[in-house]
Formats: C-alpha cells, sequence, structure tokens
C-alpha cells in the first residue's frame, strides 16, 4: 500500500518543521528568516521572525498581539505560491478566525501541514476544507478515545440554564481571548440570549477585530466595575481569559459560578483541578471521532502526529494498517486551546 | 430520569459548597417526580443496597467493546474507570431517558452472571453523562461530596421540615421515600414502624469563662467533656442500635459494644476506645470507626465501649420530658445492671464555685477530655441545639506559631481569594508542613494573606502557590494525634488561623519538637 518515500519534504529542527526545498519553517517556536504562520495562537505565531506568511486575518492578529512590528516583512497568502522548488497553498483549516492548513507540493510527495483544525461549524471562520495530500500532518490535541465533544449548542443551553437558575450570581466564562471567546459570544447570541456580555479588558482588541472583519457579536460591554457595587454583575455573563480567576479582578464579582469553555471539560478532573463549577465543552479542536474520520477520508500514505497525545493516535493507526510516525516538535503548549 | 440523576451529580461533583449543594438537591426533588427523586435519595444516602458492580467487572465489559491498550491509554489520562468507561464507550444506538426506577429494579433482579450483558447493553443505549451516572449507581460509590445527613438536611429544607423529626422518622421510611416527600408536600407526617429508632439528640452551645459567671454554679451539674464520638445507643425488643449523633446508623462496625447493650432503652453517650479504665486517644477511635466489620483482633485490641450521659428511655418509660437530675438518678440505676468493661457512667464533677470548675478544667485526669459539660439540673432532654440548657466549656485551643508555605484558592465568595492555606514548623532547618487550615481569620486577615500570597509566589503547582517562608501565623486547633501518613508524623484537629504575627519572623516560629510535646501519651 504504501509507497516509498523518495524525499522528506519537511524535517524538524530545533527551530521547528522545517522545507529544505523551499528554505521556510512552519510555525517555528524561535525566531527563524522565514516563517508560513498556520494561525494567530500564541504557541503557533511567534514574533522576531524575519518574514512571515500567513493570511491576512492572521497577520492582522499577530500585528494587533505584538505590535506592528512584529516581523521584519509580511506577505498575504492569496492564492498558489512558489517559494523556491516548491509550492505552498493556504486552505481553510476551520480553527480560529484566518487560521489555515499549509499545503507544501514539490518534487517528492505532496504535505499537508494542519497546524489546528476543527470540523464543527464555526462561524467566524471558513470552514475546513479537506486537501489531498501524501503525508497528513496532524494536530493530536484531543486525540483520545474519551474526547467525543457534544453538540455546543448545547452546552450553551446549560450556561444559560444555571443564568436562570441563579439570577443573584454573576456567571464568569473562561475562554481564551482568540478564538473561543468570540466562539461563546455567538453560540449564546444564537442560542437567543441578546443581554449585553460583559468582557474583560484583554479581550477588547481581538473582539473589536472580529466585528471589524464582519462577525457579529452583539452587545458587548467592558467588565469594570470603576463606579460601581458588587451587585453590578448579578445575573450577568461575563468572559474573561482563564487566567484572570487567579487574579484580583475575579475578587469584583457577587459569588461568582466559575464556567471554563474547552474541550479539557469533559475530564471531570481536569474540571476539578481548575476549580471549575461548570465546565462548559466548548472546543476549536477535531475530536476523537472528528480526527480519525478525516484520516480515513484523506486516506494518505503516511500520517505524522504533531503536538498533543499522540500515544493513542499511532495506535489506533496501527489498528488500522496505516503508516504513522510522531512528529516530536518541543515548545507547543501542552494545553493549547 | 438517568438524565436528570446525571445532571444532579454533575452539578453536585462540581459544586464545593455545602449552601450550594442544597440548592441543587432541593432543585431535584422538587422537578423530580416519585419514585424517582426518592431513588436519587436513596443512592445519595447510601440507602440503596444494590448489589455492588466490580471494577474488575467493568474492566471486563471495556476489554469487550475497546482496544486494550486504547482504554489503558485512556484510562491513564482520565484517572477514573467509571468516568473512563462512560467517555470511550461506542455509541451504538441513539440515547434514551431511562427511569432510575427501572434501572434500579433490573439491576436488583438480574442474577450476576448475567449482569455484565445487562450493564452492556444500558450503556449502548446512554449518553455519556447518562453513562457515568448508571455506573456510579451501579459500583455503589457517588462520590460526589454529599453526606447522608447533607441529603436528608435538603429534603428538610425542601419541605419546611425539622432535620431532627426527619433523622427520628428515617429508620423506619421505606424507600423510595414517597411518604417523606408527601409529607415535605404538605402531607401528614408518616408513621415510623420501625424498631429502635433514632431519637434527636441533644446538643450543647458553647460558653467561656465570661459566660459562666452570668449563671448560677447550683443550678447546673458538670461532667467531663470525653473526646470520643457522641452516639445513641438503643435497645428496643431484641433490635439494637448504635446511631452517630447525626442519626446514622453505625451499628455495623461495632458487634462487640452491640453485645452489651443487654437492656430495653435508649442510652445517651459517648463512644470510645477503651481498655481497664484507661480511654485510648481518638485516633485509635477513628482506626476502628474505620472498619466496616472490624477482624476479632481488632475488636480485641482497639475495644468498643460506651460512657454513659443520659437516658432517653426506659422499660418502656420515656423520660425525656424529665429534669436531668431525675434522668441522671435513673441513669445511674440502668448503668449498674450493665456490663462495666462495655457500659460506664461519665462522672460528674463535684464543684461549689465556678473557679473550682476552672481549676478541674485546667488540668483534668486524662489527655482525651476536651473541656466540661454544664448542664442545668431542671433540663429536660429536648433534640437539637437549644441555648440555656447544655453548655460546653472546652480547654483553651493549643496554639502554635508556624510558618505559611502553600496557598490555594477558594471557591463560592471567595473565588480569586488565596483562602486554603498550608502551614509548617522547624525540624532543626527545615521547615515541615503540620497542616491545613481555612478559616479562623477575619475578612480584613484574608485580604492580607491573599495579598502575601500573590506578591510572594515562588512555584505554582496547578492551583496550588509555594510562597517565600516568611509570613508567621498563630495557628490554634483542637488537639494533636500521632499520624504515619503525615511526614511531620503529627496531625492537628480543627486547626485554624488564630491571627497572622506581623510581628515574628519565620525563624521565631515554633518547632516540631515543641508540636511533639503535646502529643498525647
Amino acid at each position: 500500500m504504501h509507497r516509498p518515500m523518495t524525499a522528506t519534504p519537511l524535517i524538524t529542527r530545533p527551530e521547528g518543521l522545517y522545507c529544505p526545498a523551499g528554505d521556510f519553517y512552519i510555525d517555528p517556536m524561535r525566531p527563524v528568516a522565514r516563517a508560513l504562520i498556520t494561525h494567530g495562537h500564541a504557541d503557533h505565531a511567534r514574533a522576531g521572525h524575519g518574514a512571515v506568511l500567513a493570511t491576512a486575518q492572521t497577520l492582522d492578529i499577530m500585528a494587533l498581539r505584538y505590535g506592528e512590528g512584529f516581523a521584519g516583512a509580511r506577505q498575504v497568502a492569496e492564492g498558489p505560491l512558489r517559494i523556491g522548488d516548491v509550492t505552498v497553498g493556504f486552505h481553510p483549516a476551520g480553527h480560529v478566525l484566518g487560521s489555515a492548513q499549509i499545503k507544501v507540493a514539490g518534487a517528492g510527495p505532496s504535505v499537508v501541514v494542519t497546524g489546528d483544525y476543527a470540523r464543527t461549524t464555526n462561524p467566524a471562520c471558513a470552514p475546513w476544507e479537506p486537501v489531498a495530500c501524501d503525508i497528513f500532518v496532524t494536530e493530536a490535541t484531543f486525540a483520545l478515545p474519551v474526547f467525543r465533544h457534544p453538540d455546543p449548542a448545547q452546552e450553551i443551553g446549560k450556561l444559560l440554564a444555571s443564568v436562570a437558575a441563579f439570577p443573584e450570581r454573576a456567571h464568569l466564562v473562561g475562554a481564551y481571548a482568540l478564538g473561543k471567546a468570540q466562539r461563546v459570544i455567538m453560540l449564546l447570541r444564537q442560542a437567543g440570549y441578546d443581554a449585553p456580555i460583559y468582557i474583560h479588558g484583554a479581550l477588547q482588541k481581538l473582539c473589536d477585530y472580529h466585528l471589524s472583519q464582519g462577525v457579529a457579536l452583539g452587545d458587548l460591554r467592558p467588565a469594570t466595575v470603576a463606579r460601581g457595587k458588587k451587585g453590578d454583575f448579578a445575573g450577568a455573563i461575563v468572559i474573561a481569559p482563564p487566567s484572570a480567576f487567579a487574579a484580583t479582578w475575579a475578587q469584583r464579582f457577587p459569588d461568582p459560578v466559575i464556567c471554563f469553555a474547552s474541550g479539557w471539560m469533559m475530564v471531570r478532573a481536569r474540571a476539578r483541578q481548575r476549580g471549575v463549577e461548570l465546565p462548559l465543552v466548548i472546543s476549536d479542536h477535531v475530536d476523537w471521532p472528528e480526527l480519525t474520520t478525516t484520516i480515513t477520508e484523506l486516506n494518505p500514505d503516511e500520517t505524522w502526529v504533531t503536538h498533543g497525545r499522540e500515544d493513542a493516535i499511532l495506535r489506533w493507526c496501527a489498528l488500522q494498517g496505516l503508516a504513522a510516525k510522531p512528529l516530536r516538535l518541543i515548545g507547543f503548549e501542552d494545553e493549547p486551546e | 430520569m438517568i438524565g436528570a440523576f446525571a445532571d444532579l451529580l454533575e452539578r453536585l461533583a462540581f459544586t464545593p459548597q455545602r449552601l450550594r449543594k442544597l440548592d441543587h438537591l432541593k432543585r431535584h426533588f422538587a422537578t423530580q417526580p416519585d419514585p424517582e427523586r426518592g431513588l436519587a435519595l436513596a443512592a445519595l444516602t447510601g440507602d440503596l443496597g444494590l448489589r455492588a458492580v466490580t471494577p474488575s467487572l467493568l474492566r471486563g465489559l471495556a476489554s469487550d467493546r475497546l482496544d486494550p491498550e486504547l482504554f489503558a491509554i485512556s484510562y491513564d489520562f482520565v484517572g477514573d474507570l467509571a468516568e473512563t468507561i462512560a467517555l470511550a464507550w461506542p455509541d451504538a444506538v441513539p440515547a434514551q431517558e431511562v427511569a432510575l426506577s427501572d434501572l434500579v429494579a433490573e439491576l436488583r433482579d438480574t442474577p450476576k452472571v448475567r449482569l455484565p450483558e445487562l450493564i452492556a447493553s444500558r450503556l449502548d443505549a446512554l449518553g455519556p453523562s447518562q453513562r457515568y451516572a448508571y455506573l456510579k449507581l451501579a459500583t455503589g460509590g457517588l462520590r460526589v461530596g454529599v453526606s447522608a445527613r447533607l441529603a436528608r438536611q435538603a429534603v428538610a429544607d425542601f419541605g419546611g421540615l425539622d432535620l431532627a423529626e426527619v433523622e427520628e422518622l428515617w429508620h423506619g421510611l421505606e424507600q423510595p421515600y414517597t411518604a417523606l416527600f408527601a409529607w415535605a408536600e404538605g402531607g401528614a407526617k408518616p408513621v415510623s414502624a420501625a424498631r429502635a429508632p433514632f431519637r434527636p439528640v441533644m446538643l450543647s452551645t458553647a460558653i467561656d469563662l465570661e459566660g459562666v459567671q452570668t449563671l448560677d454554679p447550683a443550678d447546673f451539674a458538670a461532667e467531663w467533656k470525653w473526646d470520643g464520638i457522641r452516639v445513641q445507643a438503643v435497645s428496643d425488643q431484641g433490635t439494637r442500635r448504635l446511631y452517630s449523633r447525626t442519626g446514622d446508623d453505625i451499628s455495623g462496625a461495632f458487634p462487640d459494644l452491640l453485645a452489651a447493650l443487654e437492656f430495653d432503652g435508649v442510652i445517651d453517650g459517648e463512644l470510645l476506645v477503651r481498655r481497664g479504665d484507661a480511654v485510648a486517644p481518638f485516633n485509635e477511635l477513628q482506626t476502628r470507626l474505620g472498619r466496616k466489620s472490624p477482624s476479632a483482633k481488632m475488636q480485641a485490641s482497639h475495644p468498643a465501649t460506651l460512657r454513659a450521659y443520659d437516658l432517653l428511655l426506659w422499660g418502656g418509660h420515656d423520660l425525656r420530658g424529665e429534669g436531668f437530675a431525675a434522668r441522671r438518678a435513673a441513669l445511674e440505676r440502668a448503668v449498674a445492671g450493665l456490663d462495666p468493661m462495655r457500659v460506664d457512667l461519665s462522672p460528674l464533677l463535684r464543684f461549689a464555685t465556678w473557679d473550682d470548675l476552672a481549676a478541674l478544667r485546667a488540668d483534668p485526669p486524662e489527655a482525651v477530655i476536651e473541656g466540661v459539660m454544664l448542664k442545668h439540673r431542671a433540663s429536660p432532654y429536648l433534640g437539637g441545639r437549644i441555648k440555656g440548657h447544655w453548655f460546653k466549656w472546652k480547654r483553651d485551643p493549643m496554639r502554635v506559631d508556624a510558618v505559611l508555605l502553600y496557598a490555594q484558592r477558594g471557591h463560592g465568595k471567595r473565588s480569586g481569594y488565596y483562602s486554603d492555606f498550608t502551614f509548617g514548623v522547624w525540624d532543626r532547618d527545615a521547615l515541615v508542613p503540620v497542616g491545613k487550615a481555612y478559616f479562623g481569620f477575619t475578612d480584613a486577615e484574608l485580604k492580607e494573606l491573599d495579598r502575601f500570597v500573590r506578591s510572594n509566589t515562588v512555584e505554582r503547582f496547578g492551583p496550588v502557590r509555594a510562597v517565600a517562608p516568611k509570613m508567621v501565623v498563630e495557628v490554634a486547633f483542637e488537639g494533636l494525634n500521632r499520624s504515619p501518613r503525615h511526614k511531620s508524623g503529627v496531625a492537628m484537629r480543627f486547626p485554624r488561623i488564630a491571627r497572622i504575627r506581623n510581628d515574628k519572623t519565620a525563624a521565631e516560629a515554633d518547632t516540631l519538637e515543641t508540636l511533639r510535646k503535646l502529643l498525647p501519651d
């Protein structure tokens, strides 16, 4: 079944995943001369590269996060591009606004690097597209059979039920600033929740950016109590990066219900470790059924597994008679989301 | 319905605060019909009595449906067998709602050899959180941080009933507690037909030296406050029971004491491990309490005994309406006829003035005495904690100056505050942790502690922060036991942070040696 590899199109180096034929890196963890970036999350998009090629939105997001001088030069990825001896293409990954998979094709086998990807509908970004390839380099954040993420609408239903049951308490929803926060807001709006939603200051810039890109988020207000009292947030939904819960910031709310929107919330011990009272399983990564389905559908000659729990998916590939190997890259966060 | 029960378990598991747990339980009782809410209640109080499904049965089920290696990797990550199976079990058919009553009935009625098949077919037709609830129900270990008493408290709150009345009735009620819920919803109070029921225990309120000065010593009897477990020993026409003060039936763990209840009546007393006249330290009683069915060897090495305080019923007469003095006289006659190695009297203390009593209290004859009890000679036996009748005048707490080592964030009203503290004392030139405290401080002190933790963090372990060993706190506690499980070798009872000692440096904190001197002999 497996064609022998003629040449290895990508290799790992201390800086990250490197393409010798094009002399560039994909999502490198250290500053390099030329970087192709899949999306704006901090463990993929770092500042200080010589030149960056990414989607227009990812470039905008990097500028928002790191300042306009985040790289020596930048180029918007549009259509197929020739770099050295290879052609690269950016295709929607369905993960967060601007996210892309990167296809690299040259003399040898073609490769698709997924970055992070999701196959459930996310109205903030273009849906994931299957891209045919010989080597499929996939993320494996939730690559365990226990991860079968429920319908996010059902999870938002839990949040709204809790808000109705405890109108005297504030609901603080932990959600990462890029992607998850806007996803939660959109899910609330889809569920018919049209009251103001309060956001932590750290979310403001990225929410504003989503608005500028035509993503409707409804009435957002800053979660500040400059003049107010604790009771001001009774019954309100407040969205903040999870790190804010450890800060004095959380002390201002009336007997808050701590919620956390994350795929990790499937596992009780994980939720309890974080002191979460209402876990919301809302993920922007593929879960186990989606990951195995994707590999089955694309049917690549080889699957390379990057950050995450690669043991289980390698075992699954072995059981299916599919060629797979771990791609041990350092520097990705243990718990991206 | 299993779905509603699964939601309840999920809420309880993630709700650390007692009052919030009560809210969730009340809501469940208000929204679920009979017999579903009654079965949920029985599951929470541990009274469901299903034959326990074993972990090995569950492992067998899992290996039939899932690749063993994939299952092992998953279990390693999740850490809980039932949860791993609930999450990883393949969805075979669309999930259906099932009544708890159906699930409980078939688990009861199915022969053991056919249980795996039954459980597998149920898992096939449930969603993940329902599978989890079902497996917890079948294995009998809910572990959601709800005690039997808290569950009964929730029923009482739900119906505006008196908890003491609910507890008195409890052992005579039949599952699924339809009569209890009917009472809670305005119907008639059920009549208990059970033998040897529990009667609400009379409790005391705390008093101090200043408080006793307002009382006339001639009105009060005094006795030692023994540091064991308050129990009610009941023997009713051949049925014998030992209840905790909250009405939990602990008879099974103390067959040796039960055998000595050769009477017809109800005695209130303290459960102690006693060898001859010597009372063993509290942790020996704890060892004994930990064995649900103690071996003969354990019964011989840790004999359970009753030190009698009061008499509620005797030979068919209810003495609760009489004054303490009359009941005490009856108690002395009653105990005289029992095996003195198993049941003895808590002696009355002789005193004329409060100063006399204060002197006795300051120097008790045994280490397992935690103060004195004052009982008004005219008071009837009243269930519950009613002021003015019984007072506990506890020994002053032990105190030690310790250094703050670790802190963890609190929940609910303390969200965002570091409010759970681990502290240590010096063992030569190192600080060893000796306890954990999460109360005792004022709101202002909490803010100060929180600020200190934030600005002195040296390391983080998940939700826990290690802090620079600089802050000294005065820790008050009620007693000290030897503990092989703690690195320091000692375990404090009810430790709390009495105050912050900004006047002391870490070097001036106490040593483990000082603490060891407080250990009972």
